[in-house]
């Protein structure tokens, strides 16, 4: 029987959008990844952006983001999205440029690019995935690591002495004139997915509003990473990744 | 209609010729002795007139993935920069090459290693026509040695860009960039619209449309047998590029006994060398490559059985030497002269060198 079939035998009462296509992704079970890109999907189709939208992938896990939504994309080098995102939209200004980045790549080596994109107001949106940890080199430590966390780089627990301490990057986006709208979100219930499409959702239109740059940070999982079951990354998130990174909007130039 | 001659710089030439080439986009960061080309360019206020793009990045790291992102989308896209910059640049002008994309960079070359000097050199001849960055790939190199080529060479490199999908080089040096003389600039042309972009670059990432599948801009590939497929198509690409795109200058080479090979500044030097020669009684012709990458390899053999020895003059330690000598291939002697730190050469020491060195 085809998917189609399945379908019309009962009420359709949820889909995935169109954009999000049907190759098998590949991120380990229980991992964030797949929930935003869904979302991130949905917003675009509910723009009706699809054919204006462009994305920028990044270098770690979400680097084969491509494959999965059906837009137009660049993979841009380690850390430089915000770079590639800067000069696609100054030549395309009427498309939706977004860049899909992680902690590692945007925390860390892309730091330069990151601030500085942001802080020129780059009508662009960065989704920004923080697990705090390189999910894709095998669960190294980021800027972006908890004090004591263990990771295969800090195998006695992230330490200020050694290792200095963790970046809170969202919070300086937040200071910078460039920016119009800094949230930070998480996915892991029914209740915070649909707080963070909102807040995707709405860093896009500011972004075609050309309201300034837009940062979404979503608070996410690395289960194989951090050696836990999903179920129990969930719970070691919000127990531990919480009180780090506290969610909500840090900077929203329209409620103002 | 008479054309109007102007007195410029080298790069201030590259930046007007660039607005008038109708190009889409330049990045770049400020760095001697090339910073006048990003002046020029705010000064002339481009997006005002022409819609061109101009802005000044917070790094070359940057300045060269504002390119790569530029350049996935279809739009004529540039950068300038002098040598540490161009090293920093290297990354990105791989990635470029690996994802096959037409893009213009300058190089006005400085004295190195390091920091080094402000002063003119020729001392990055490899890492432009070797490649520079990671992995097999090559930039087409072009070596302007007049304020006039400066201006030329961004429409031929923009179109030998876009015919091979390839990054494309001026290569030039602190004497170019920044001495003055006479040139015609090219006459306006207009920009491509957007619509026009779409048409003529069905690969790029402009916005996927329901008749095509959607862009992927990437020099990723995990497959080995993939990968090693996306190699042999460059490497056939980089053949096809040696096979129809090779420039080179003769002067004075039908009767001489001996030869000077040279690009850009030294070219100059150069053809007051054999000026001086001839006075001399001495029969010497210059060879000037214009595409450094593609080398004229084919009448530098040509030559090898018909003169009596070659001298590579380069402002540099002896880098473009390396590949006269292979292509010369040990049928005559093949000697290097320079200098280094930032000094260039007075063309009576050319003479004493080319006696030195080959006449004996």
């Amino acid at each position: 029987m085809t998917k189609e079939e399945i379908i019309s035998q009962g009420t359709l009462a949820y889909k995935k959008p169109t954009l999000l296509n049907d190759t098998q992704m590949h991120y380990c079970p229980g991992c964030s990844h797949g929930v935003v890109h869904k979302l991130v999907a949905e917003v675009i189709e509910e723009m009706g952006m699809e054919d204006k939208a462009l994305g920028i992938s990044p270098v770690g896990c979400a680097v084969f983001i491509y494959k999965y939504i059906d837009i137009d994309w660049e993979e841009a080098a380690h850390g430089r999205a915000p770079a590639l995102a800067t000069a696609m939209k100054r030549l395309w200004n009427d498309r939706l440029v977004f860049t899909y980045q992680g902690d590692g790549d945007l925390a860390c080596i892309g730091t330069g690019e990151t601030i500085h994109a942001l802080n020129r107001g780059e009508n662009i949106t960065i989704i920004f995935i923080n697990n705090a940890i390189y999910g894709m080199t095998g669960g190294q430590m980021a800027p972006t690591t908890l004090m004591g966390m263990k990771t295969s780089t800090s195998p006695f627990g992230r330490d200020a002495k050694l290792h200095g301490y963790p970046l809170h990057i969202t919070e300086i986006a937040a200071t910078l004139e460039g920016t119009a709208y800094v949230s930070r979100q998480s996915v892991e219930s029914v209740a915070a997915i649909r707080k963070a499409k909102k807040a995707i959702r709405k860093a896009f239109d500011y972004s075609m509003a050309g309201k300034g740059s837009n940062l979404v940070e979503i608070v996410s999982t690395c289960n194989s990473g951090w050696k836990m079951s999903p179920e129990k990354a969930n719970e070691w998130m919000k127990e531990n990744m919480f009180d780090y990174y506290p969610k909500g909007d840090l900077k929203d130039i329209g409620a103002e | 209609m008479e054309k109007e001659v102007l007195l410029m710089k080298g790069n201030e030439a590259i930046a007007l010729a660039a607005i008038r080439y109708g190009v889409d986009g330049y990045f770049g960061y400020p760095i001697t002795p090339q910073s006048e080309i990003l002046e020029t360019l705010t000064l002339e206020k481009p997006w005002e007139t022409t819609g061109m793009v101009v802005l000044q990045a917070e790094s070359e790291v940057a300045s060269i993935n504002m390119v790569y992102g530029g350049a996935g989308t279809g739009k004529k896209v540039m950068t300038s920069s002098s040598s540490p910059g161009m090293s920093l640049m290297q990354e990105g002008v791989s990635y470029i090459a690996g994802a096959e994309l037409p893009c213009l960079l300058v190089n006005v070359m400085r004295g190195g290693p390091g920091l080094g000097t402000i002063q003119p050199s020729q001392a990055d001849y490899f890492q432009s026509v070797k490649g520079g960055g990671h992995g097999d790939y090559r930039v087409i190199t072009l070596a302007p040695n007049s304020v006039q080529e400066m201006a030329d060479f961004v429409k031929l490199g923009f179109d030998l860009a876009f015919k091979y999908r390839n990054p494309a080089l001026i290569l030039s040096d602190g004497v170019i960039g920044q001495m003055m003389e006479k040139i015609v600039l090219p006459e306006q042309v207009k920009r491509r619209t957007d619509e026009e972009v779409v048409k003529q670059c069905p690969w790029a990432a402009t916005g996927h449309t329901k008749d095509r599948k959607p862009n992927w801009i990437t020099s990723l590939e995990l497959s080995p047998e993939e990968m090693e497929k996306n190699n042999i198509r460059f490497q056939e690409k980089y053949k096809e590029i040696e096979k129809n795109e090779v420039l080179y200058e003769e002067i004075q080479c039908e009767d001489a006994d001996y030869l000077i090979v040279a690009f850009g500044s030294m070219a100059r030097i150069g053809s007051k060398a054999i000026e001086i020669a001839r006075e001399q009684g001495i029969k010497v012709g210059l060879l000037r490559p214009i595409t450094l990458w593609p080398f004229p390899k084919d009448i530098i053999s040509e030559y090898a059985d018909k003169v009596k020895g070659m001298l590579s003059l380069e402002i540099n330690a002896g880098q473009m030497v390396e590949d006269v000598r292979l292509t010369v291939n040990g049928r005559i002697p093949v000697e290097h002269f320079g200098r280094l730190g930032g000094i260039v050469p007075d063309p009576d020491k050319v003479v004493e060198a080319l006696k030195a060195k080959i006449i004996q």
